[in-house]
């Protein structure tokens, strides 16, 4: 008998017959009435910089977060005119030209990305590899992370953000502030292996 | 299938309890974590108003599950073989090993990075690659301080929680040799970031790497890992091959459904709205992540637990780590006392239902308890704990109801005594009159610290309360009769209807 029918047959044989019924009485909607506050606030609180504007003072925000003599690595569809107020050196990554380890390693490197959707209620960034935000480690081996979201991506709760992923098979980080441990007496640390700093930017049509 | 690997405790539960007991340092450093994690969580579940339904979902979720989990493992094989993943079986720690030695072997490395992963102590995976050559680094923070230290991880999350940070500066100045010992400050910022130097090297060149998951989904073949550094990141992405060892009750049935365990598990675990980082990957990602991906669905026990009726509640577990911070046992003692992978409440119960109550001493695990109930609630998925403590411990009994026992015959004695009033009233005379010298040595406390044998086996742990100066009838009997001379001798008026009834 393989591992495998040894195991499914040893399953089927200990388990309880009946089926179960699962209640759904929690909050799936996770109504917010100030989504992109709450969303600024949530972020705040995990040591992360956090910004608004309106679609016009991007460029002029994002100058100042990636100021001259870092390198900016972007993926391939990040918008030229995000980084027109950027003074910094200019690096794409596409699936042609890859940007190898060392290079997205290197000090000095800053990532800029949009994202999937955003989490008021917890602070939480998805990314699922879109064309703004490229593979995994564009966004792991940095060591400062700036992220524009639209204020239309943000959603209040997770239950709704799992829901407006258009295909949750494609590789799916959720960032809720720069890396951290509490491992030394439970005492949150910011900054282990992942970007040490963050730097979310809410760009708000409605915002002046 | 029984449970083997690092799920049995090699000496019983209070031989090694008392132990730890004498080390003062580590209940300091256990009382102050548990302390902040506690008040932490508290904060964190207030703030969410629908956590008790959240909970009720949980644990109805997970109940589900184990009622279909053939059928659930199947679909989730189907998905994750489709999206380019090979899907490997093992029906005990032995066979894991093996199938991930095999692995190791076939990609020609012999050092892998790990991410923080129970279901790989439990298998005793590190010990059993070494055997066959093949480092393996832990990256995790805690992990790394624990390995670097040749000690056993004693907390599900924290697994250095029994250290201060002065003794983790001198783990990590002994272990990390680049590390220059005389700059090193014992601040928690300092020392991650000499872990961070240590480890960067490490993640760049490794050519595979070994994870857990904390969720398997079903309909969609994703694996889930919920993390806080980056060092799990780093191993699910850099690596050319990656091996994921899982429980097969890590199993959720959608996608959907992570909606109710990634808001149950980071405020239970850390007290956080959302850990830093969660990784959810499907097979394999083309141009992003490993080319090879495996997994290996674990029984090693699971399926006896699933077999107990009452235990099977258990493998609800999502490792949150919550009971242990609330247990007023696991606070004293700390988790290298229970001997197992998993220690605290949860670990009372999961290592001896995956072994069998004759593995070790796993037998003692389920008395390390007060049974005070503050870990089911506490439990995100509403794992009665205290209810399985009472089973296991019954099936205990159960089992050894052919041998002599002391307590038998004691408690025998004891329902003779209390069956007959007047035998009952001779007892506890008899019983005073014989304590009547240990009352000088008590004192004020009114209790013994120390009796001797067989009565030692009671005050081994606890204090025995002496036989009161007169018991509450001879109390009463007393009072009645003052009562009654006053009454006779000076009548006070509407007093004498408060006059008490012999008692029966």
């Amino acid at each position: 008998m393989t591992a495998r029918a040894d195991v499914l047959a040893r399953l089927r044989a200990a388990r309880a017959g009946t089926p179960v019924a699962v209640p759904r009485a929690y909050d799936r909607r996770g109504e917010v009435v100030d989504r992109v506050s709450v969303l600024a606030e949530r972020v705040r609180d995990y040591q992360a910089g956090v910004q608004r504007t309106g679609p016009a003072g991007l460029p002029e925000i994002l100058g100042r977060l990636l100021p001259e003599g870092r390198t900016v690595i972007m993926p391939a569809g990040v918008p030229e005119q995000w980084v027109t107020g950027c003074q910094a050196r200019l690096r794409w990554d596409s699936d042609a030209n890859p940007l190898s380890v060392a290079e997205l390693a290197a000090d000095g490197v800053s990532v800029l990305t949009g994202c999937t959707v955003a989490v008021a209620l917890t602070g939480t960034l998805i990314l699922d590899g879109g064309p703004d935000q490229g593979r995994r480690l564009l966004t792991l081996l940095p060591d400062h992370h700036v992220c524009v979201v639209r204020a239309e991506q943000i959603v209040g709760g997770l239950p709704a953000a799992l829901a407006r992923l258009p295909d949750p098979t494609r590789p799916l980080t959720l960032i809720s502030g720069p890396s951290a441990t509490s491992d030394i007496e439970l005492d949150r640390v910011d900054g282990v292996h992942g970007p040490r700093r963050l730097d979310v930017v809410i760009v708000d049509d409605d915002h002046g | 299938m029984t449970g083997t690997g690092r799920i049995s405790a090699a000496v019983p539960f209070p031989t090694a309890a008392r132990r730890q007991l004498a080390d003062p340092q580590l209940r300091a450093n256990l009382r102050r974590a548990t302390r902040t994690i506690r008040n932490r969580r508290s904060q964190a579940v207030d703030e969410v108003t629908d956590w008790e339904a959240l909970r009720a979902t949980g644990a109805a979720i997970k109940d589900d599950v184990l009622s279909r989990l053939p059928e659930l493992l199947e679909e989730f094989e189907t998905r994750a073989t489709a999206a380019g993943a090979h899907v490997h079986w093992a029906r005990d720690a032995a066979e894991a090993c093996a199938v991930v030695t095999g692995l190791v072997r076939a990609t020609g490395t012999d050092e892998v990075v790990k991410v923080k992963s129970m279901a790989t102590q439990e298998i005793g995976l590190n010990e059993a690659l070494a055997e066959a050559g093949i480092s393996a680094v832990e990256t995790d923070l805690a992990e790394l301080i624990v390995q670097l230290a040749d000690d056993t991880p004693s907390h599900i999350l924290v697994p250095a929680i029994h250290y201060n940070r002065r003794q983790i500066r001198d783990i990590l100045t002994a272990g990390m040799p680049a590390v220059d010992a005389s700059r090193l400050t014992d601040e928690p910022a300092a020392l991650a970031e000499a872990a961070r130097r240590h480890l960067r090297e490490r993640f760049l060149s490794a050519r595979v790497a070994v994870s857990g998951a904390n969720f398997a989904v079903a309909d969609t073949g994703s694996l889930v890992v919920v993390e806080s550094e980056g060092n799990g990141r780093m191993c699910l992405t850099l690596p050319d091959t990656l091996i994921s060892v899982v429980g097969v009750e890590k199993i959720v049935p959608t996608f959907a459904d992570l909606e109710v365990f990634l808001q149950l598990l980071p405020r239970s675990a850390t007290g956080e709205r959302m850990n830093p980082y969660t990784s959810i990957w499907t097979g394999v990602h083309p141009g992003d992540g490993p080319r090879n991906v495996h997994i290996v669905l674990l029984d090693n026990g699971r399926s006896d637990t699933l077999a107990d009726e009452v235990g099977r509640q258990a493998l609800r577990c999502i490792r949150c780590s919550a009971c242990l911070n609330v247990c007023p046992v696991y606070e004293q003692v700390g988790g290298h006392a229970y001997g197992s992978t998993y220690p605290g409440p949860i670990g009372a119960i999961l290592s001896p239902l995956m072994t069998g109550p004759d593995s070790g001493a796993n037998r003692t695990l389920p008395y390390a308890s007060t049974l005070c109930g503050a870990c089911y609630d506490a439990c995100p998925v509403r794992i009665d704990i205290p209810q399985v403590l009472v089973h296991l411990r019954q099936v205990g009994v159960d089992a050894r109801r052919d041998r002599p026992s002391l307590e038998r015959v004691a408690l025998r004695a004891a329902s003779n005594l209390i069956r007959d009033r007047r035998r009952y009233a001779m007892a506890l005379r008899a019983a005073r009159r014989g304590a009547a010298p240990l009352r000088l040595l008590a004192g004020s406390r009114g209790t013994a610290r120390r009796l001797p044998w067989p009565l030692s086996a009671w005050t081994t742990s606890r204090d025995a309360p002496l036989p009161a100066r007169q018991t509450f009838r001879e109390w009463w009997a007393v009072r009645a009769a003052d009562e009654s001379a006053q009454v006779a001798g000076n009548p006070v008026a509407g007093d004498a209807t408060h006059e008490p009834e012999e008692p029966r």
